[in-house]
């Protein structure tokens, strides 16, 4: 089911995720995360209300929606960072919902932010190597004692340059990463995450912010989490790359999904266009914000380069 | 005229006075506190109160030796911390500062009113409990020192006894910073959220280093007692400030910023202070009184406060990169 | 009464005065230098051990009050001081009887205690810390007689009092907080400005006291106007954080509040009518006094209500509270937004240290910073930076405070309501009327 990228060029794409036609709420394969009845108010305002969602194992998906849809809010339901008002949710068929999120972050399932959070007064290496998981040091009264855990330490360190190797930032390891680009610090926030050895990553907006000439590095090291078989979600606005490496998209407006499929598919879907527009149908267009016409412009072009091929 | 030789040897006395061993104490703990983790405790006078009055009532009222009576300031100073971290260590940094503060207010005024006077002494504190403590002393009776540090024997014997403490506590500090648990709580520090994100009990961690730095505040309010009485008054809020204006002094994410910049303060403040009492006597100032000569601390630890943190936030030996403030 | 003793010297003052206001100084109030009353001490040098107290009528020191203390064969005589304290040394551990002179009390006042028919006799045992505290209670001679329903009335009207009062520091705290951010801790130091300009044109320098208090409010007005111009916006410019601002606050504070000291020395000294029993309205113990402040103070909440909900700049206001950037976005100028906000947190705290000068009553260096921490109570259970939820924590700390002395001892009345404040934390973090807030 899940397949390898290609080196250069198109990704190859995960296909047959689902059982039936694509709508929302539809069956997959193989889920990783089964949702159901969630819903999140603030004050008189509904933020998420999905009925039902199925997140399919080893693919890319990818979470789209006008600004306001109740993305990152469904993504710190989903990772125990706020809690909904109603709701059940399942990950790796155990039920995570109510839990905490470092609990959550333990049982594999590690997230980014939308706003990097890489810990700016702490070393690259440093941030890396809080990632690891069950470290014996981080207990208090073994920390006093280094022989308890300094066979371990040295072990992370290993593995944790290892990964700042692949992710280009070995050079850096001993900077503090307040000292790094917007792009250096999605790219350390991601590196950091894979230190847990998670099973599913949720990335919230991984392309915000990010220099074009790191783009395609960030997209590879994406794709290459599909590739050591790890499941990713994704919140994003810049269509091309949804297109470029998501398997599968799920569409969410006004807190509520309202489309899945494949990204083609997806974009082609009129629910999908009035999702965009939907909120703004009375009003003067000069008030859309410009994130939101962006992703129009780029759905349209993005049609159009495929009609023409 | 003014001596300046009895001023210098005054300032220079006050380098290894228990006054100054105690203040770095109570430092290094908001350190661990604020510096590392980034909370915003301000009552840590109530810590250093809950130690010495655990101290000096189990001596006094229980008549329990000294290392029990140590042990139950201690103890104190603990289930202060649970008290005050439960309810407040899941919320925002600044409730933490309120509710710090209220609460050592609150453990002043009940050491202070005439309710519990027989076991707290009320207004007037407690004195005598320190036999068990002089009954410890290995130093034979006599003289002993050098220059201006010519003390006698319980007087070497609680400075000996409250720089120990001081050196063990900074090197269980600088260790446990050079630690993976170190780690988390400077994580922590920096964005809680993204610790949490990564699996690690944030919640438990602070409570850890509200708890280590309280029980270095309780010791710190053990030293503070030997050389002189438990007084309520003695821990008003603005003990607290003082103490941070010793962490800011030092620096607030380091291990020896405390111990030297206490050190600092009490050399700078006691020359100050000396020199504005025997200047006015001399008639240098004639504006001022004796009273105000001494106020005159306040005001200047109030504005050495302000301008640290405006002009140099990192403290003298902290790193400029890693200037310690929660954003 | 004790305080006449240490009234200032008005001719001195005033010249110190011009003085401080060309130096520019912050606290340009300079009232007397006196040193604070030493308290009287007999033997205390020659014994090792001591009895001590404090005679004090509603919080006011009485001077001049003869005790006699007894023991093991041992009698010492002592008068209070100007303090109300006393001190003696003892030779030894034991049983004391220490005996108030009622014939020393001033006219009309006597030691009350309901359940001990000589009150004015205390047996004190003097044990483990080698000390003792004989302290008594002293009330107005007819006080005993009240019943418990009209002390619980009594009780609220105090409350309500004090908690309007304590309203009008917490609003401007409030708003302090809610558009800039700032936990400010030198609040304390703005309401204790009010009540000493009110003392210093009021008595020092003897205007009549509806002139002195319009013009200790302008002045505090002003001074909140210039916390903000010198200090707080070049801070907002450097970009200094949250927290590093907060610790500014407190310096600031702390200097201030020792500044104060310096210029009205210690002790405490009245506002005309603070003290005058003839104004009582002979109904559940209050004085003109305090409905005048309970009136005042209701018609200035409102009028700030009125600001926040009606006036284009108090909209702005509120906007600015709930997001700065969104404001400043849609065209609201925020800094004027703060600078106006400044004015009026400067003016209320100044109307709220006034009227707690006569609630205390009188006016000392650190009067303001005696009840910052149930201003910050009061803005915390309300819920940080919301108006209204400051005006409603204020009314509970406030009720809260005087109510609980009907129970507890009234040295011990600041307690309940921090432990309220700790305990309402617990179950409503957001506070009364607070919302809860996005996370991410």
């Amino acid at each position: 089911m899940s397949s390898s990228a290609g080196a250069q060029g198109a990704p190859i794409k995960s296909t047959g995720l689902h059982i039936g036609e694509p709508a929302p709420g539809v069956k997959k394969v193989d889920p990783i995360i089964v949702a159901d009845n969630i819903t999140r108010t603030f004050g008189g305002l509904t933020a998420v209300q999905v009925e039902h969602l199925e997140i399919p194992r080893g693919a890319i998906t990818a979470l789209i929606g006008p600004n306001g849809a109740g993305k990152t809010t469904l993504f710190n339901l989903l990772t125990g960072f706020d809690k909904p008002d109603t709701g059940e949710w399942t990950f790796d068929g155990q039920g995570i919902s109510g839990i905490p999120a470092f609990k959550v972050a333990r049982k594999g399932q590690v997230r980014t932010f939308q706003l990097t959070k890489a810990l700016g007064l702490l070393t690259v290496l440093d941030n890396m190597k809080l990632g690891a998981k069950g470290q014996s040091g981080e207990s208090l009264a073994r920390a006093l004692f280094p022989w308890f855990w300094s066979k371990q330490e040295k072990q992370i360190e290993e593995r944790a340059i290892e990964l700042l190797t692949r992710f280009k930032l070995d050079a850096k390891k001993d900077d503090y990463a307040a000292s790094l680009s917007g792009g250096q610090r999605k790219l350390l926030e991601m590196a950091r995450a894979l230190m847990s050895e998670p099973s599913l990553v949720m990335l919230d907006e991984p392309m915000a912010g990010v220099n074009p000439a790191l783009t395609q590095s960030l997209l590879d090291h994406i794709l290459d989490l599909k590739t050591q078989g790890m499941t990713v979600l994704f919140v994003e606005h810049d269509m091309h790359m949804v297109r470029h490496i998501a398997d599968w998209v799920v569409v969410m407006a006004e807190g509520r999904v309202v489309a899945e499929g494949d990204p083609h598919e997806v974009m082609a879907n009129p629910a999908v266009i009035d999702a965009y527009l939907g909120s703004h149908h009375d009003e003067d267009l000069g008030n859309l914000d410009t994130g939101v016409m962006n992703a129009i412009k780029e759905l349209a072009d993005d049609d159009a380069d495929d009609d023409k091929r | 005229m003014i001596d300046w030789i009895l001023l210098l040897s005054n300032a220079a006395q006050e380098i290894i006075s228990p006054t100054t061993a105690a203040y770095a104490l109570a430092a290094l703990g908001l350190a661990i506190h604020f510096g590392f983790t980034g909370l915003l405790n301000f009552g840590q006078a109530g810590f250093m109160m809950l130690g010495a009055y655990g101290f000096a009532i189990a001596t006094l009222t229980f008549e329990w030796p000294v290392w029990a009576a140590m042990l139950t300031g201690v103890v104190a100073s603990i289930v202060f911390a649970l008290i005050l971290g439960i309810p407040t260590l899941r919320l925002r940094a600044d409730y933490l500062a309120i509710v710090t503060i209220a609460a050592a207010e609150i453990v002043r005024l009940l050491f202070t009113t005439n309710t519990f006077e027989p076991v707290t002494g009320s207004a007037n504190g407690l004195q005598g409990y320190k036999g068990g403590f002089e009954a410890l002393n290995p130093i034979p009776p006599g003289t002993y020192g050098f220059g201006p540090w010519v003390y006698n024997e319980y007087d070497w014997w609680v400075r000996i006894f409250g720089w120990s403490l001081v050196a063990i506590a900074a090197f269980v500090t600088w260790r446990l910073f050079k630690s993976p648990w170190g780690r988390v709580i400077k994580g922590i520090r920096e964005d809680e959220d993204a610790v949490r994100a990564l699996g690690k009990n944030v919640y438990f961690y602070k409570m850890q280093s509200l708890i280590l730095g309280g029980v270095f505040g309780a010791l710190a309010g053990m030293i503070f007692i030997l050389p002189r009485a438990v007084v309520p008054s003695n821990y008003q809020t603005s003990l607290t400030f003082f103490i941070y204006a010793i962490l800011l002094l030092g620096g607030a994410a380091t291990v020896f910023g405390p111990i030297i910049g206490s050190v600092i303060f009490w050399v700078l403040l006691s020359f100050f202070s000396g020199f504005v009492a025997r200047a006015v006597e001399v008639g240098w100032l004639p504006f001022l009184s004796n009273v105000q000569a001494g106020q005159l601390r306040f005001i200047l630890v109030g504005i050495a406060i302000m301008l640290i943190v405006i002009y140099r936030p990192q403290g003298i030996f902290g790193n400029k990169k890693e200037l310690a403030f929660v954003k | 009464m004790a305080h006449a003793a240490s009234r200032p010297h008005p001719r001195r003052a005033h010249r110190r005065f011009a003085a401080v206001l060309l130096a520019g100084l912050v606290g340009l109030l300079t009232l007397s230098v006196s040193a604070p009353a030493a308290a009287n001490e007999v033997g205390l040098d020659d014994y090792d051990f001591k009895i001590s107290g404090l005679v004090e009528l509603a919080d006011e020191p009485l001077a001049d009050v003869l005790l006699v203390i007894e023991g093991g064969g041992f009698r010492v005589e002592v008068e209070s001081g100007e303090d109300g304290r006393w001190a003696v040394g003892i030779p030894e551990k034991g049983d004391y009887t220490v005996t108030l002179d009622e014939n020393t009390l001033p006219e009309g006042i006597a030691v009350i205690d309901p359940e001990d028919e000589t009150p004015n006799v205390r047996e004190i045992t003097v044990g483990q810390s080698g000390s003792a505290v004989a302290n008594f209670f002293i009330g107005q001679g007819e006080r005993n007689t009240t019943s418990l329903f009209d002390q619980i009335v009594e009780r609220i009207f105090n409350g309500l009092n004090f908690g309007l009062l304590l309203a009008l520091a917490a609003i401007g705290l409030s708003l302090v907080f809610g558009t800039t951010g700032l936990s400010n801790f030198a609040h304390a130091e703005l309401v204790t400005f009010g009540g000493l300009m009110t003392l210093l044109f009021g008595v020092v320098l003897g205007l009549p006291i509806w002139l002195a208090i319009p013009i200790a409010l302008i002045l505090s007005a002003g001074l909140g106007y210039v916390n903000d111009a010198a200090l707080w916006k070049p801070l907002r410019r450097r970009g200094v954080g949250l927290i590093p601002m907060m610790i500014v606050s407190i310096g600031l504070s702390l200097a201030v509040r020792y500044i104060f000291q310096m210029f009205v020395g210690g002790d405490t000294q009245q506002l005309p009518g603070a003290t005058d029993t003839t104004l009582s309205i002979g109904l559940f113990g209050l004085s003109w006094t305090d409905v005048a402040s309970m009136g005042i103070s209701v018609l200035v909440l409102l009028g700030v209500a009125y600001f926040l909900l009606r006036t284009r700049i108090g909209k702005a206001t509120r906007a600015v509270s709930d997001n700065p950037a969104l404001a400043a976005a849609s065209g609201i100028d925020v800094d004027r937004v703060i600078r106006i906000v400044w004015v009026m947190a400067g003016a209320l705290a100044g109307l709220s240290g006034i009227l707690w000068a006569y609630f205390r009553p009188g006016v000392s260096w650190d009067m303001g910073f005696q009840i910052l921490l149930l201003t910050f109570a009061a803005v915390t259970l309300g819920g940080l930076g919301t108006a209204f939820g400051a005006l409603v924590g204020a009314l509970i700390v406030g009720l809260f405070v005087e109510i609980s002395t009907l129970v507890i001892p009234s040295d011990m009345k600041y307690v309940g309501a921090l432990v309220i404040l700790i305990l309402v934390l617990l179950v409503r973090p957001q506070g009364i009327l607070g919302r809860k807030e996005r996370i991410g």
